[in-house]
């Protein structure tokens, strides 16, 4: 029923760092998803100086026709966002998820360079069985 | 007649599902397909980061990158265009809304080219039932005024009167 399409992170500079399709006709090639996530990166930033009022810290939902994309931001800058289907609950929570694995198994990497493109095994298959129980917890409903 | 195939003008907007009785509304801008500001009222706005003109540019600016984004993350289309084409209205995938903490902004492109954005409280539920009656209003008191010249700021004294009262309706 609710699919998530893609992930991406991104570090605080704005270049992408771990882009995952998840069976989308949308999926892009290497360079279209950079341009994509700088673009979002830019976009979150323009959003702040936008806002009415104090205390903006950028874009947490963006709803369009045909998908949803729900980005988090870390105190450190570090973006976690996630195209869904529209409507898909919960995915704030799957997102602090991924966040905790990527504490847990990129940042604890001591062979993982900071800002640079995530290369853990461990981040892999850890955030494979998160979306799947996600995926199962979804359709079982 | 109308764009959107309703009847007559409906004597009072449709009631969103947002949360409580006051103002809901911050802000909003109408522009045109060249990136004119039409209309720009401020209900409730206690930080102004940038003066108006540049305020009206990054704001229209932000749709358009918003609109490309969309378009090209459209995950149901396989073949789009390259990033930063500039979209025809209607073509591809366009974004209706995004939140943030602290505001809601509520976006409408019709099929001219003419953007309604409203910005609201972030609870405010979705807003494009009564996008479409601003535009309703824009049609009946701006586009079939005579005196009205289009691609310039609208200073229909009677529209205005309608959108002083407009927010409290909410």
């Amino acid at each position: 029923m609710a699919a998530i399409y893609s992930l991406y992170v991104i570090n605080k500079s704005g270049g992408l760092i771990f882009y995952k399709d998840y069976g989308s006709k949308g999926r892009m090639d290497t360079n279209d998803s950079l341009r994509v996530a700088s673009l979002w990166h830019s976009m979150h930033a323009i959003s702040q100086q936008l806002s009415p009022t104090t205390g903006c810290t950028g874009i947490e939902l963006l709803e369009a026709d045909t998908f949803d994309l729900h980005c988090f931001q870390s105190l450190t800058g570090t973006k976690f966002f996630v195209v869904c289907e529209p409507g898909t609950q919960n995915m704030e929570d799957l997102l602090k998820a991924v966040y905790e694995l990527y504490t847990d198994y990129v940042l604890k990497n001591p062979f993982y360079e900071m800002e640079m493109p995530i290369r853990c095994e461990l981040f892999d298959i850890n955030l494979t069985r998160a979306i799947q129980k996600d995926r199962v917890a979804l359709l079982g409903r | 007649m109308q764009f959107f195939g309703g009847s007559e003008l409906s004597p009072s907007p449709p009631t969103p599902t947002g949360t409580g009785t006051e103002n809901n509304s911050h802000m909003i801008y109408i522009f045109n397909r060249n990136g004119v500001c039409l209309l720009y009222r401020e209900w409730i706005r206690p930080l102004h980061t940038l003066n108006f003109q540049q305020d009206h540019k990054l704001m229209f600016g932000l749709l358009f990158s918003l609109k490309s984004l969309a378009a090209k993350m459209d995950p149901t289309c396989a073949d789009k265009g390259n990033l930063g084409v500039p979209q025809l209205p209607g073509q591809g995938c366009s974004f209706h809304s995004f939140r943030t903490n602290t505001y809601k902004l509520n976006f409408m492109e019709t099929p001219s080219g003419i953007k309604f954005i409203l910005v609201t409280n972030p609870g405010t539920g979705d807003l494009r039932e009564t996008l479409k009656y601003i535009y309703n209003l824009y049609v009946e008191y701006v586009a079939n005024n005579p005196l009205y010249t289009p691609g310039t700021p609208i200073r229909n004294r009677s529209n205005n009167t309608r959108h002083h009262t407009f927010p409290s309706l909410f």
